[in-house]
């Protein structure tokens, strides 16, 4: 084996707190990294892979102990910020999440790519057009003087990498590199981080995504609350967990989970997946439709967002549509809850014609319709605390206080499963699943026939995830509620539609029953979706 | 080409504007109340005779139709004539040109000196710690809350009484003009010291300042790269407000300081009814409002082309 | 917002309360008695603020202006705010038309600096309290009406009322329930942040000879008398000064402390 190129030994990285305690963000980790393989950090929102990646840039902001940190046989225990600039970006680099935010919107990314590199000002910018054009950036020359707003996300992404790697660094730290991207975006950055490893780079890549880690790390180790709960090669820990926690990840990943099948241990089951029993699908089949779009379109300007869409949704099933960003899928979404006047179409509830219409014409038929969204946060009032937000929605807008809707309001967050003692908090003290919940929560009030859920899972961690996908599962089999289920995530649209629509450039390019789009899809495009689409086998 | 189709409409654009304002003054001077011959001769008190009224009307073509006027009045503007000064006799453009330098001068020094200051005081204030932030959101606060007369008072008492080390009254020399630009600068860098700050700090807080220390830069690289555009951006669009703000602050500074420029014409002509000076400086202001915002977004464009386009991949 | 900055806020707002509406508590002598025996005192334990040509006692003058100065300050913003409530929501909510009118128009007067825009409405009017409280109300208007559409605007596009609107709640009740209290804070924090600077413009005004004539206690008017005694009654200049300045820095510091409580 190798010299390891980073040796980490009993880390642990300490903040100071609101009050006397001090915040321990990382405790006693221990891990090494070697040239040409690569190292997988699992674990969720607060878990601690952020700040322990950080931690070899001596960039974490808090008080960093170590029993031993050696970063190319130097020990940086105790570095100056001097000797730590010679570290960052030369020999230890990192990806950051959202290439968008991660590059300078003011400066052109030549300048943004060649910073980490001596020279004159001239050199540096040859430098950085030609680790663009290793990046593949189409029209390097061009691209190297444009600012990241003027760049497509997988330009953007293509110009964060090459400025990690300009430098030639030993040690590449990825982290969340993949997050919100495109499923081929994905998979392109994945590729490309693999490659890595061939050029002999020690790679480590932090994600909450373990089919993504799978995809490129040799070993893994999974993070929480601040420690490493397993270690181990990248096959044994998939295909033999040895911790509950890890086994709970693997659970919770959707994709190639059957229809019904839960992602979480409830209450009463057992842990193992072998033993996972289905939720009992007791939905009455019809061939009733709950939804009829025919023919939509919709244009901005010179750009067409819609383009002649036609979608039907079952009664009470799912009907998912699954598109990249961009595709037109929120433009639909808006166009059938009435939010969006469509330039052509129409929309059927039930065979009554919702849309277009006035809003006083439609508003009878509101009470079918129901919308969740991705931030749940910005559809609440901010004044408004659990109580008067489900409230509100009970009494139809007409008052938010009033004591009679109170039975019904912990009736429904019972529905979602939250405990009735969050009637009194606000929604910014809740997590990101409980907020969830609320908004679910809030769209049950007035009995929907249908719910309209756009991306709801993608801000979620992926075990956070997993409890909200259980929820739609059994409120759907326990209230007949039929769902369009819009998201980017091909695992999650496989595990939770019946029949699966596939966008892309405002055109539906193929619809079908979920399992036949996934494992055997028609288009082209659905083809390369589905091949991009980063899976595991244990 | 796209730049010269870019500029012909902006240019387009403020010159409607510009129309609109002065059809604006025109309506109001008309609707106020008073004899403008009467103005004319002197004001009210100067007990000038019928004849000599209607004869000031005339020359002044009071007695045609409105619209008449209005046309007149529009031909004049586009060919640069603003009228005869009803106290002074004389062109309006003439006396505006004499005005017009000082006042110029004292604008620019002051805004040039209210952005050190402000960018001083924002640069020291993102660096601190809490308490630091907070003396210097009271600091910002208090500075923008002095009304220039009061301040250019203090400042006469403190240098000129007191200390005996600068004028109290503005000679035209560069050494006469310190106390009054500072007048002007000093509320002028609270309002723009609070907005570089903020967004001072969130530059420095954002995922590409964290990527830029992750490439080797120092806190002060990061700060010069990075910050210093990002607090220089929202001052910049703030420049078109921050000269009318001047030019409002002038006309008190130079009452104050008894220096010679717009403002204190201004405020004569006002005093005196003296309409066609008071629609000269007017639309002048209103002018130089739109040439800075002009200049303003074309600076901008070269700072942040992807922005000021509406530009996306 | 921490406590101490919260009990500051409140004894601030106590003082000036207490100096608008019982000066006499504060400063019980009369502010117009004149006593040329006393003119031109500095300041002292008799005098703490000193007296002023006539003999008037300059701290009695400054307490007794608060209402003065405030009265306008209060006036002239109820004024501009009004008026920019009123284009905001005909802009926000009315015909597209209508919305680019008001925009131009908005436009057309921010292109006028303030004072001058003053200046012209002093040249219409004539000088005195109203005309004064009417022009720095109408030089404002311009610049809220701005703000405040743009807030109903963001408002009316968000999340939060799509999300009534698919529960079925009518265009009434989204206004009443999020767009009327959600605005509420927003102008509180303009309306204090107006006052303190109505209050500066409506002095300058006074200053220029425009405002509130004297001997009435406005600090405007005093500042603009005290000045042809600048060089050796400086404390008749400095004080009603000093008073303007902790009454707008006092109600920015309010009006950014209910920004950001509410926020």
């Amino acid at each position: 084996m190798n010299q390891s190129a980073i040796e980490v030994t009993n880390l642990s990285v300490t903040f100071p707190g609101r009050g006397t305690d001090p915040i321990e963000a990382v405790k006693n980790v221990s891990f090494s990294l070697t040239p040409g393989r690569a190292l997988g950090i699992v674990g969720e929102s607060g878990s601690g892979k952020s700040v322990t990646a950080r931690s070899l840039l001596g960039l974490t902001g808090g008080t960093v102990t170590a029993d031993k940190l050696k970063i190319l046989g130097t020990d940086a225990r105790n570095l100056t910020d001097k000797r730590w600039r010679q570290i960052r970006g030369k020999q230890v680099s990192m990806i950051q999440q959202d290439a968008l935010s991660s590059l300078d919107p003011l400066r052109p990314i030549h300048r943004e790519i060649a910073d980490s590199l001596s020279g004159s000002r001239k050199y540096r910018k040859r430098q950085a057009i030609a680790a663009l054009e290793q990046m593949d950036m189409p029209d390097p020359v061009l691209r190297a003087e444009q600012r990241s707003p003027q760049l497509s996300g997988g330009m953007r992404q293509r110009a964060l990498i090459a400025q990690a790697l300009i430098a030639n660094p030993a040690v590449v730290i990825a982290d969340e590199a993949t997050t919100a991207l495109d499923t081929r975006l994905t998979r392109m950055v994945l590729d490309q981080l693999a490659e890595l490893t061939q050029q002999n780079i020690a790679l480590a890549v932090i994600s909450h995504d373990l089919a993504q880690i799978a995809h490129v790390a040799d070993d893994i180790i999974v993070m929480r609350h601040g420690q490493i709960v397993e270690a181990g090669p990248t096959h044994d820990i998939l295909s033999d967990p040895s911790h509950a926690y890890t086994q709970q990840l693997l659970d919770a990943v959707p994709s190639g989970v059957p229809r019904f099948v839960p992602l979480t241990k409830a209450a009463k089951r057992s842990t193992r997946k072998t033993n996972r029993e289905p939720i009992s699908d007791t939905r009455v089949s019809t061939d009733d439709t709950a939804i009829e779009v025919t023919g939509l379109s919709k244009t901005f300007g010179a750009h067409t967002a819609v383009d002649d869409v036609s979608l039907n949704i079952p009664k009470g099933a799912t009907l998912g549509l699954v598109g990249e960003s961009g595709s037109g899928k929120t433009t639909i979404a808006r166009m059938i809850l009435g939010l969006t006047p469509p330039d052509t179409g129409s929309v059927k509830i039930f065979g009554q014609h919702f849309a277009p219409a006035k809003e006083v014409d439609r508003r009878a038929l509101r009470g079918y319709l129901g919308a969740i969204y991705q931030d749940p946060l910005a559809s609440f009032d901010p004044r408004y605390s659990v109580s008067q937000i489900l409230v509100n929605a009970i009494s139809r807008g007409t008052t938010t206080r009033s004591r009679q809707y109170r039975q019904r309001a912990i009736e429904l967050l019972d529905m979602v499963e939250l405990d009735n003692t969050l009637l009194g908090r606000h929604p910014s003290e809740l997590s990101g699943g409980q907020r969830q919940r609320l908004a679910i929560a809030r769209a049950l009030a007035p009995n929907p026939e249908v719910l309209i859920l756009d991306e709801p899972v993608s801000a979620l961690d992926v075990s956070v995830q997993a409890t909200v996908l259980d929820l739609l599962d059994q409120l759907q089999v326990d209230t007949g509620t039929s769902y369009l289920f819009i998201t980017h995530d091909l695992g999650v649209v496989e595990h939770m539609s019946d029949t699966v629509a596939v966008i892309t450039k405002g055109n539906v390019v193929e619809t079908g029953p979920a399992e036949q789009v996934i494992n055997r899809p028609q288009h082209p495009y659905s083809q390369e979706l589905v091949e991009a689409a980063p899976r595991w086998s244990p | 080409m796209q730049l010269l189709g870019w500029l012909g409409r902006r240019v387009g654009a403020a010159a409607i504007l510009l129309w609109l304002v002065a059809t604006a003054i025109f309506i109001a001077i008309r609707l106020i109340p008073g004899d403008p011959a009467e103005a004319i001769m002197g004001g009210p008190g100067s007990q000038a005779s019928a004849e000599a009224l209607e004869a000031a009307r005339e020359q002044y073509h009071l007695n045609d139709p409105m619209l008449v006027q209005y046309g007149l009045y529009l031909v004049q503007l586009v060919t640069g004539d603003l009228g005869t000064s009803y106290t002074q006799h004389r062109p309006v453009v003439d006396v505006m040109a004499e005005a017009l330098p000082a006042t110029l001068r004292l604008t620019l020094v002051s805004l040039l000196v209210a952005w050190g200051i402000a960018f001083i005081m924002a640069s020291i204030a993102a660096r601190s710690n809490r308490i630091g932030q907070a003396t210097g959101t009271v600091i910002e606060v208090v500075a923008a809350a002095v009304p220039h007369f009061w301040l250019g008072a203090m400042l006469i008492i403190i240098f000129s009484t007191w200390l005996g080390w600068l004028p109290a009254v503005d000679t035209g020399t560069t050494i006469g003009m310190i106390l009054p630009a500072i007048t002007l600068a000093i509320p002028l860098s609270g309002f723009l010291a609070q907005i570089m700050r903020d967004s001072l700090v969130t530059a420095m807080n954002s995922p590409f300042a964290l990527a830029a220390r992750a490439r080797g830069a120092s806190k002060g690289q990061v700060f010069l790269r990075h910050g210093f555009r990002h607090a220089a951006l929202p001052a910049l669009n703030l420049t078109g407000w921050a000269v009318a703000t001047s030019m409002s602050g002038a006309v008190v500074v130079e009452e104050v300081f008894a220096r010679p420029g717009l403002g204190r014409s201004l405020l004569g002509a006002v005093l005196s009814r003296d309409m066609p000076m008071v629609t000269g400086i007017a639309l002048f202001s209103a002018l130089i409002y739109m040439v800075v915002m002009l200049l303003v977004e074309a600076i901008e464009a070269l700072i942040n082309p992807a922005a000021s386009r509406g530009e996306h991949q | 917002m921490s406590r101490t900055a919260k009990v500051f806020g409140l004894v601030f707002v106590s003082l000036i309360v207490v100096a608008a509406f019982f000066p006499g508590v504060l400063a019980p002598n009369n502010p117009l008695a004149v006593d040329p025996a006393e003119a031109f005192q500095t300041p002292s334990l008799d005098h703490p603020f000193g007296t002023d040509e006539s003999g008037r006692d300059v701290y009695t003058r400054v307490i007794h202006g608060t209402a003065d100065s405030l009265t306008i300050g209060i006036s002239a913003t109820a004024l501009g705010m009004g008026i920019a409530i009123l284009l905001a929501v005909v802009a926000a909510f009315g015909p597209r038309w209508i919305d680019a009118t008001v925009l131009r128009l908005l436009e057309v007067l921010y292109a006028i600096p303030a004072l001058l825009l003053a200046l012209l409405i002093i040249a219409f009017t004539g000088p005195g309290t109203t005309p004064a409280i009417i022009a720095v109300g109408l030089s404002t208007a311009p610049g809220y009406a701005r703000l405040i559409r743009t807030q109903l605007w963001t408002l009316v596009n968000s999340e939060m009322f799509d999300a009534a609107t698919v529960l079925g709640h009518s265009q009434w009740q989204k206004v009443r329930n999020h767009l009327i209290p959600n605005t509420l804070s927003t102008l509180l924090a303009l309306i204090t942040l107006g006052i303190g600077q109505a209050v500066i413009w409506a002095s300058a005004l006074s200053f220029l000879g425009l405002g509130t004539p004297p001997p009435a206690p406005e600090w405007g008017a005093m500042l603009a008398h005290g000045r042809t005694y600048l060089h050796f009654a400086w404390w008749m200049t400095v004080f009603p000064g000093v008073a303007i300045v902790i009454i707008a820095a006092g109600a920015t510091l309010l009006g950014r402390s209910v920004t950001r409580s509410s926020a």
